[in-house]
């Protein structure tokens, strides 16, 4: 009987959880506008969002900010991984402080700050200065992906590379990188998630004239829920949900080996 | 055989690591085709000091002279040295075959060379037909074998082992020593070995170096360090011994444990205090009427080999290692030749410098 | 309205001096080494971070210090604890007559209170609620299996913006709440642009991160404690009391860290949920920020919020020095 009443209460909470998602995608496929009226299913708010230009150029900006920024922070805190790996104890402490801060400053300073730097270098706000902020905010988390496996490895794999004959640098490319490829690979999906995801940050460092899917919905939220809305709001969950999904599994499984 | 000339020279080395003295002015030199092993407790510096040959530690001071020429500045990649690590360091992305394969590539060797060394140290190793295996399915043994291969297919003048048989049981280690030992003196190659294990550096060694906090307390080949130790600490690190505290009567008699024993030692003056070696295997058991001091039979250990007796002789307890047992209670008589009684100045460190005693 | 941005000399030259010193750093890394450290590989990354954590927080701290001219100030932190600075000033110069319509203006402080109060209470019935949902997930007889655990951990990583979206639909006026109990017979209910619906907006975008470093420690702990207690005869609430609850502190510390500061800061969901009606902190900022462009006050109350949030911080981390509380990722 207590197992059963613990089970409820999971079941509850999954369901106080993902009743507001599961609603909101339901609404998406309403044929009518009304969110009272259930009047058909229908695929017309997709349709109409495909050909709502606004939302399209937002999906164009979002997805080529995310690819772009992932790329950079992958190179960047992949690089900054391995030489953190090799730094004494107390270099090394400093840098994991730096690394860690920007996680721990709640986004709107981090968004605010950035906006502050922008417009004090007389850098105009717009796709450039959210593509940077992404690129700051998404490489400690690479950094984090891809520290544990540097520690995994055996400390001698690249001593013993340069034993036999290998440069540094072709150590680097054939020895190291080969290994810790699983949390790499994991850092750039968390990456273009994040960069996806992300609202408050971009919305401190980007111009009305240049919005993603987040400062859209955000724009479109204050005035009012369109059924368009919904069914980019669905979409989005969706896409996140898989994405979080594949990182979570590959998350996990780095951690068991 | 070992060559006379000088391979590598280390000359007044001494690292210190974040403020610790890990090394002090050692001094040290290494012949060709010699098989010298560096032997100390965890924490001497052994390791340290092949990790300065092989590249990867920089010496706080000192010069490092390989063919007569300093190459303390030389990276490991330029060196003709190859190292076996403690856990091997096989690369898991590859497979057996990449990974013995690894430094001709890089040295940009013909294909069909590639091939033919690299089976041809798979022979060595006995691991042919294993070329196409991961490195994940071998065992302990066998991947301790391919790291061998890894690094003699470079033909390098210099091999460092680094403790590599550490993680292998027993029987195997004692097979290994063997292989190590004939691969050593059929490929002609000077050997540089670690390890803590006595027995193994008595085993495998040309000359053995004992090193303790980052001295060298005693370089020799393994009969003299065995012997004839420098030092109450290198007696008891190398096999098993019975170290006392005695007073050198005068030349060639030694007083210990309550009786005046004759030994082969001079120059230790009169009546000085000395430190006193006898191994256990070097205490004959006789008739307590016969023998130069009597005991008690403490204990009685069957070891498989023999078995290891604790005799209390009052001043001292004795261990003694015998084929016949005695039983436990007993009384008996001990008598030791005076050859086999090592008579040291009681100091804790002495330093013997150069390479050889002179026999 | 736009900030006047002629900084004074010595500032830009000291920003370029940091950057040609972290430059230097690198180089002196690569020099010290001898081809084999790796540490020089940090250096781009080092530079990057300088110039966008490091810098933006240095100008914080400048704006929060001078007037639009640069000038050197304290007023922007008069101006948060009393909004009617200015205006009070004046008044003061102005005479005695004047001095009666001196009042201090509380709009800040209040805004402030407000936001912690709103963080407390999300904090505690996050904990309330959260902390039985971690202990059964964490129950071995109960075995929910990985992939429920990470259905309640994927909220976390969602977009916050579109789950409080999520709740105007079930709040609206027309929204689904309100056609159900108008359905039944009800009235239809004011649910949303209140505390209510902000609270409720702000419990549910926090949640899992309370459940997740609880359940975190719960199954980190030793299943054999609990079985020594046992079998020196503590019964089961005794174990949950002595052994489970203390043993879990650590996650809880990390849960409410990971709750209250999000809670304090945030801005959106008191916006979309609460419509004007309930400013925080967050807002204020945004607000001074972008509507006011008063980039000074702004700045000031930034630099506030930052060292509220390091001051919980460290108070929170003297209950977990070991920082034993799982994380995220």
């Amino acid at each position: 009987m207590k197992k059963l009443a613990k089970r409820s209460y999971l079941a509850l909470m999954l369901l106080f959880l993902y009743t507001p998602i599961a609603v909101l995608i339901l609404q998406s496929f309403n044929a009518g506008k009304s969110r009272a009226k259930w009047e058909g299913l229908s695929l017309h708010w997709y349709a109409e969002l495909f050909r709502d230009q606004a939302i399209m150029k937002a999906l164009y900006v979002t997805l080529t900010i995310a690819v772009i920024a992932a790329a950079a922070a992958t190179v960047l805190g992949t690089l900054a991984a391995i030489g953190i790996h090799a730094m004494r104890k107390r270099p090394q402490a400093v840098m994991m402080t730096m690394t860690n801060l920007p996680m721990t400053m709640p986004d709107i300073v981090t968004g605010i700050s950035l906006m502050i730097l922008f417009t004090f270098s007389k850098i105009e706000r717009g796709y450039v200065t959210m593509l940077l902020a992404h690129i700051t905010f998404n490489t400690p988390y690479v950094i984090l992906s891809v520290l544990p496996k540097l520690k995994q490895m055996n400390k001698h794999t690249y001593e013993a590379a340069l034993d036999l004959g290998a440069s540094p640098s072709y150590a680097l490319l054939h020895v190291i990188l080969p290994e810790i490829s699983p949390g790499v690979i994991t850092g750039l999906l968390l990456a273009f998630t994040l960069s996806l995801d992300d609202f408050v940050i971009s919305y401190f460092t980007t111009s009305p004239m240049v919005q993603n899917l987040s400062t859209l919905i955000y724009s479109k939220a204050r005035i009012g829920i369109e059924p368009t809305l919904n069914a980019l709001s669905a979409l989005m969950f969706l896409a996140l949900l898989a994405l979080l999904l594949v990182v979570n599994r590959r998350a996990s499984k780095t951690a068991k080996a | 055989m070992v060559e006379k000339e000088h391979l590598i020279d280390l000359q007044h080395i001494s690292k210190d690591f974040d403020g610790t003295t890990v090394l002090e002015d050692i001094n040290l030199y290494i012949r060709k085709k010699e098989f010298v092993t560096l032997l100390g407790p965890s924490g001497c510096g052994k390791t340290t000091t092949l990790r300065i040959i092989g590249g990867f530690e920089y010496p706080t001071s000192g010069t490092l002279l390989f063919e007569g020429k300093n190459i303390v500045d030389i990276p490991p990649y330029k060196r003709k040295v190859n190292t076996i690590f403690q856990k091997y360091a096989l690369f898991p992305h590859l497979n057996v075959y990449d990974n013995i394969a690894f430094g001709l590539k890089i040295a940009k060797m013909q294909r069909e060379e590639i091939r033919r060394r690299v089976e041809k140290m798979l022979d060595l190793v006995n691991m042919n037909g294993y070329g196409k295996r991961s490195v994940d399915q071998l065992s302990g043994g066998q991947q301790q074998r391919v790291a061998i291969a890894r690094a003699l297919v470079n033909e390098p003048q210099v091999l460092l082992l680094d403790e590599p048989l550490g993680a292998l049981d027993l029987k195997l280690r004692k097979d290994m020593q063997l292989e190590l030992k004939r691969m050593q003196q059929a490929l002609g190659i000077t050997f540089l070995y670690v390890t803590h294990d006595q027995e193994e550096a008595l085993t495998m060694s040309d000359t053995v170096v004992v090193m303790r906090d980052g001295h060298i307390l005693q370089i020799g080949d393994p009969k003299s360090v065995y012997d004839e130790p420098a030092n109450a600490f290198v007696a008891d690190f190398i096999g098993e011994s019975n170290i006392m505290r005695g007073t050198m009567v005068h030349d060639e008699l030694v007083h210990f444990s309550g009786f005046d024993f004759p030994c082969v030692d001079a120059g230790f003056g009169q009546n000085q205090p000395v430190d006193v070696v006898v191994r256990p295997e070097d205490i004959l058991i006789v008739g307590e009427d016969i023998g130069q001091i009597s005991g008690t039979v403490q204990s009685v250990l069957f070891k498989g080999v023999h078995y290891e007796m604790m005799i209390d002789a009052g001043e001292t307890v004795f261990k003694v290692h015998s084929t016949v047992m005695q039983p436990q209670g007993s009384r008996v008589g001990l008598n030791i030749v005076p050859y086999n009684i090592h008579i040291m100045k009681p100091m804790p460190v002495a330093v013997t410098e150069g390479g050889d005693d002179e026999q | 309205m736009s900030q006047n941005l002629n900084m004074p000399p010595w500032v830009v030259w000291t920003l370029v001096a940091l950057l040609f010193g972290f430059i230097l750093f690198g180089i002196l890394t690569v020099k010290r080494s001898n081809g084999i450290k790796r540490s020089f590989f940090a250096s781009p990354y080092t530079l990057w971070m300088v110039l966008f954590t490091i810098v933006p927080c240095l100008l914080i701290a400048y704006y929060s210090f001078t007037d639009p001219n640069g000038a050197f100030t304290l007023d922007n932190f008069k101006n948060f604890w009393d909004s009617n600075y200015s205006v009070n000033q004046l008044y003061a110069q102005m005479g005695p007559e004047y001095s009666v319509l001196i009042q201090r203006g509380t709009v800040n402080i209040d805004i402030l209170v407000y936001s912690l109060w709103m963080a407390l209470l999300c904090t505690g019935i996050c904990l309330a609620l959260g902390y039985p949902a971690a202990y059964f997930m964490a129950d071995r007889q109960i075995k929910i299996g990985s992939t429920l655990v990470v259905l309640f951990i994927i909220p976390m990583w969602m977009n916050f913006l579109l789950r409080t979206v999520a709740w105007m639909t079930l709040l609206e006026d027309q929204g689904l709440i309100n056609t159900l109990l108008k359905f039944l017979g009800f009235h239809s209910a004011q649910l949303m642009y209140n505390d209510g619906a902000v609270l409720l907006g702000m419990v549910y975008n926090f949640l899992p991160f309370m459940v997740f470093p609880i359940y975190t420690s719960l199954t980190k702990m030793d299943s054999r404690l609990l079985e020594a207690a046992q079998d020196l005869g503590a019964n089961h609430f005794h174990t949950f009391w002595r052994v489970t609850m203390p043993l879990s502190i650590p996650g809880v510390i990390s849960g409410i860290t990971m709750v209250f500061m999000p809670s304090v800061t945030t801005f959106f969901i008191p916006r979309i949920l609460g419509g004007g009606n309930t400013m925080m902190f967050g807002d204020l900022i945004e607000n001074r920020f972008l509507t006011e462009g008063n980039w000074n006050v702004g700045s000031a109350l930034s630099l506030i919020m930052m060292i509220l949030i390091l001051i919980s911080l460290s108070i929170l981390r003297k209950a977990d020095p070991e920082g034993e509380g799982g994380g995220i990722v």
